[in-house]
């Protein structure tokens, strides 16, 4: 058995990225490891766009794929402070009760993670078509906030309103939210949509994101992790980083890059290609965040 | 014509003058004359727009009319800078006169289901 450390090294040479998130400064991709850093803070990791309940040729491994990565964060040496999804934990139908058995069936599959501090949050596909409600009955809040070990995590919801809006409402809490935070807090988001305008053509943005970076902009430290894109994307909007994950259920191509957002095909020869998901290490003397990327098994 | 009579005329000039210019300038501040514009009628359904390309040409007055049969469906140009919501029930008409050529992307940007990705369309502006 390798230790946690001996493994982060091994995933950095191997291949896995490491991606260094300085709060204070601009991003920088990274593939080895920091030498000598300290992994004795905490980490979390993050899961997302898992769209249980899909079926077609992007994925014909859909009903095994969110269970090898559940196995594969159980097997992890160390385990996570918590684990976060950040949205799309199903994929959509107009029937509301496949919608509840879809997000019940989740919940159950989960439910097997060691890690019992699992926070939650809502995609379009989970949330929109009823403006979170079934959502809610299970999953609780679409949009709260917590704090961990200093850092001050705020979970947003961008998608129970199908246009993409955070809102007037949720916007008037995250402004008293942060309102308790000083201007140097190590914060955290969590949001399923891009806050900023990544792709409007393919409605990768939300509507009124930019009064929510507004709003974080006056604090020093925050860093923003997010799902909807189905693949690992860093952005900067001054000095707040913005990362999207890879999803778990097929991957889209990049930004912009062709006409249709259409899944990449499924490759036989490398089944899981382009799926995983990430651990991020807040190391909180350093002020950075660690993000490695995992493809859905070890092997 | 008395100063009484006189200042109701003023009034009602105003606000139809006021009342035409909203009208005109409903999302794309660019509408000039509705008397010359061409009227596209686009009827949006899950997971469609009918028609789904439309060809205008570089400076043409154009007046887009939509009719949503089954949810508030969302036409957002980005590239234009042009969106609407589209409730079903009432037409909804948007004013355009493109002052560029070239290709423009439409979406659905209200997701509306599975189809939701596939719901999109072109507007191809000649000169």
């Amino acid at each position: 058995m390798i230790n946690r450390r001996d493994f982060m090294k091994l995933t950095a040479i191997g291949g896995g990225a490491v991606f260094i998130s300085g709060l204070t400064s601009l991003s920088q991709a990274a593939t080895g490891y920091g030498k000598g850093a300290a992994y004795d803070d905490f980490y979390f990791v993050q899961l997302s766009d898992t769209h249980w309940g899909y079926q077609g040729p992007a994925n014909p491994e859909e009903a095994n794929t969110l269970k090898k990565a559940v196995a594969t964060v159980n097997g992890l040496e160390s385990q996570p402070d918590f684990i976060v999804f950040t949205g799309d934990l199903t994929h959509t139908t107009d029937d509301p009760k496949e919608r509840r058995k879809r997000l019940n069936e989740f919940r159950d599959i989960v439910s097997e993670l060691k890690v019992e501090n699992v926070r939650f949050i809502p995609g379009e596909h989970d949330a929109s078509l009823d403006n979170g409600a079934v959502y809610k009955e299970i999953f609780g809040n679409t949009f709260y906030s917590f704090d961990h070990k200093g850092v001050h995590f705020v979970m947003l919801d961008n998608v129970s309103d199908p246009g993409a809006n955070i809102g007037e409402a949720q916007l008037a809490w995250l402004a008293a939210d942060l309102a308790k935070q000083k201007k140097d807090a190590k914060i955290v988001v969590f949001t399923h949509r891009p806050l900023f305008d990544l792709a409007p053509k393919w409605d990768w943005a939300t509507r009124d994101g930019a009064k929510a970076i507004d709003m974080l902009m006056p604090y020093t430290n925050v860093t923003v992790f997010y799902g909807h894109i189905h693949q690992e994307h860093h952005h900067q909007t001054g000095h707040i980083a913005h990362h999207s994950a890879k999803s778990l259920i097929f991957p889209l191509p990049a930004p912009g890059s062709q006409e249709k957002r259409t899944p990449l095909p499924w490759d036989d020869s490398m089944p899981n290609k382009g799926l995983g998901f990430r651990e991020v290490e807040a190391e909180i003397k350093t002020a950075e965040y660690k993000i490695i990327e995992f493809p859905v098994s070890r092997g | 014509m008395n100063a009484r009579h006189g200042t109701a005329w003023l009034i009602s000039v105003l606000c139809l003058t006021v009342a035409a210019f909203i009208t005109m300038n409903v999302a794309y501040g660019s509408s000039k004359n509705t008397a010359k514009e061409r009227v596209i009628k686009i009827v949006a359904q899950r997971f469609s727009f009918t028609p789904n390309e439309l060809k205008l040409k570089k400076g043409e007055n154009v007046r887009l009319e939509f009719t949503s049969l089954d949810f508030v469906h969302g036409f957002n140009v980005p590239d234009l800078n042009l969106r609407a919501d589209l409730p079903p029930g009432k037409i909804t008409t948007l004013h355009l006169t493109p002052d560029k050529a070239g290709t423009f992307d439409f979406i659905c940007d209200n997701f509306c289901g599975a189809g939701h990705e596939d719901m999109g369309g072109k507007i191809i502006v000649g000169n």
